[in-house]
């Protein structure tokens, strides 16, 4: 009956120190400064930045999403600055927020994640590195590093030893069973995982008969992918013993902490930023709320607690 | 920038599927330019649906207006609003219209729908000058009175030539900047054809011409990158502008027009 009346928000994942477990999904928050004019962000657990690579990347032509019942296919392309053009443009904004900056990174090849990872690693503010691997490893015939758990393991293992950061694959949920990719990334070096990228997806306009992306395919995400999500965190939390960073259909606190219940130990709003900006502090509230309901002292009582 | 909640004041029907919405929002209303949009979340979607973005047609006294036209799922909902709900807006957004000195005179070109924020332009640019007015037929035709009121010339153009000039309004334009002698200067809202057919008038002329683009959008503060365009920068080169941060009026110079597929 003494429970405290603040339990306690904080999460250490891989190495992060995250105030509370809420962070935000790659590409849905740019590089922070963008929603800094709307929501205070320095109350987020971390913020996580648009995928960059070595190179200033241009992405695809328009039309670059769809919305579709439950949520929306994107295509954008990863548009980006490049490493440098990022470290200019953008970290010393996201310095002074006094929040974990967790970088995505992206490569076309084993060596381009290995040099993005190598020049971040210095780079004052920076807390960790996400690992896209769903994007096209040229040199192995454009076949995505995230869907063979070598490839998987190749990468990973590349970025691990070119930093000391904490290392953070994005798991690609377009794959029969989570288990072996999360014990392929553990065992090749990974310090958390994150849980998932957006599932492969396309839509066609019936009236032209044309795709309705540029790209033809793009990425789901968004409501309709948060239960496929949620599988796959719990089969990966049965897998592995790492800290999972869960992302897929978050608009609220009741899917963040079903995350946390399925055995994840922090979050990621995606999609929802777009339609409400303040979603990811809602989704604080929300869990702290809980915790007070249900008389837990500290939100890692709630990681992995689901009964069967 | 404030995300706040308008109450609805009224919605009513004009010609031609259009709709007028008056809302309630003095934080967004207060600070608006003309050409700066909203990004209004309807209400009876379902509450993952993305935001829509709208031009402001009025801000005034703490009451912003938009004009829209049923053509989605989207504009379909908004159509069923009733007076007093509750909408959630997020504005205002973009850059907006320069407001000149007044040393030329403004042409305003409008298509459809797209002359509502050229009516908060028309009532806040220093100088009268005309607005040339286009759409298929005279039911497009709309906010002909905002400029009468404001003591400015209208001139028509219908494409089934039910009002004014048979044709589009770049014929309109074409004679007006033959007879005229002011130095002008173009505002343009409407379809892409129409804007890339202004804004290669204005270059020919040797006028500026500020051309606001109707891209698609997600975020609506320049995160995503979904409505990008590319643009000529200064050095000579080129970079991919966010229409929603960094427009959506653009000079008709800065303008990369994607090759014709």
């Amino acid at each position: 009956m003494n429970a405290p009346v603040t339990p306690e928000m904080a999460v250490n994942v891989g190495g992060i120190a995250m105030r509370n477990p809420v962070t935000v999904a790659s590409g849905t928050f740019g590089y922070g400064v963008e929603y800094a004019e709307w929501i205070d962000v320095r109350r987020l657990g971390a913020i996580t930045v648009k995928g960059i690579r070595l190179e200033a990347w241009p992405g695809n032509p328009l039309p670059r999403h769809v919305e579709v019942p439950g949520g929306m296919i994107n295509a954008i392309g990863l548009q980006g600055p490049g490493v440098a053009g990022f470290i200019g443009q953008y970290m010393p904004r996201l310095r002074e927020f006094g929040v974990p900056v967790i970088v995505n990174i992206w490569g076309t090849s084993l060596d381009e994640y290995a040099e993005v990872a190598a020049r971040l690693s210095d780079v004052p503010g920076v807390s960790a590195l996400e690992i896209n691997v769903s994007c096209p490893n040229v040199k192995a015939g454009g076949a995505s590093f995230g869907t063979d758990p070598a490839a998987l393991a190749s990468v990973v293992a590349a970025v691990r030893r070119r930093t000391k950061l904490p290392v953070i694959p994005k798991l690609a949920p377009n794959v029969p069973a989570m288990g072996p990719f999360a014990r392929a990334a553990v065992e090749a070096g990974a310090d958390a995982l994150s849980l998932t990228n957006t599932i492969p997806a396309m839509a066609i306009d019936i009236e032209t008969r044309r795709p309705v992306l540029a790209n033809r395919i793009g990425g789901l995400s968004g409501a309709a992918i948060h239960h496929v999500a949620l599988k796959h965190v719990y089969d990966a939390a049965q897998a592995v013993k790492v800290p999972i960073i869960a992302m897929g259909g978050i608009f609220g606190a009741r899917e963040a902490i079903a995350f946390l219940i399925a055995g994840a130990t922090a979050v990621a709003v995606g999609t929802a930023n777009f339609i409400d900006p303040t979603t990811p502090l809602r989704v604080i509230d929300g869990i702290r709320d809980y915790l007070i309901r249900h008389r837990m002292a500290s939100v890692s009582e709630l990681t992995g607690s689901l009964q069967i | 920038m404030p995300i706040c909640d308008a109450i609805t004041l009224k919605h009513v029907p004009l010609t031609g599927g259009y709709r007028l919405l008056r809302l309630q929002a003095p934080a967004i209303a207060g600070p608006a330019r003309p050409g700066q949009f909203v990004h209004l979340r309807i209400p009876g979607l379902e509450p993952t649906a993305l935001r829509r973005p709208f031009s402001i047609y009025r801000a005034e006294a703490g009451e912003l207006s938009i004009l829209y036209k049923r053509v989605g799922r989207g504009t379909e909902m908004l159509a069923t609003l009733q007076e007093g709900t509750t909408v959630s807006l997020m504005g205002p957004l973009g850059n907006g219209f320069p407001l000149t000195d007044g040393t030329t005179k403004p042409v305003l070109i409008g298509g459809g729908y797209g002359v509502a924020p050229l009516v908060f332009l028309a009532s806040r640019l220093p100088r009268k000058g005309v607005i040339l007015m286009g759409g298929r037929s005279a039911g497009d035709l709309l906010c002909i009175e905002d400029f009468e009121a404001l003591g400015w010339p209208v001139e028509t153009a219908t494409e089934d030539g039910s009002r004014g000039t048979r044709g589009y309004v770049t014929a309109l334009l074409e004679r007006h900047l033959e007879s005229t002698d002011a130095a002008p200067e173009l505002f343009a809202c409407g379809p892409d054809g129409m804007l890339r057919a202004v804004g290669a008038r204005a270059i020919a002329t040797g006028c500026r011409a500020w051309l606001s683009l109707d891209h698609h959008m997600v975020c609506g503060i320049g995160a995503c990158l979904a409505c990008i365009q590319k643009v000529h920068t200064p050095g000579g080169g080129t970079r991919l502008a966010r229409v929603c941060k960094d427009g959506p009026v653009f000079e008709a110079r800065e303008i990369v027009w994607k090759e014709p597929s």
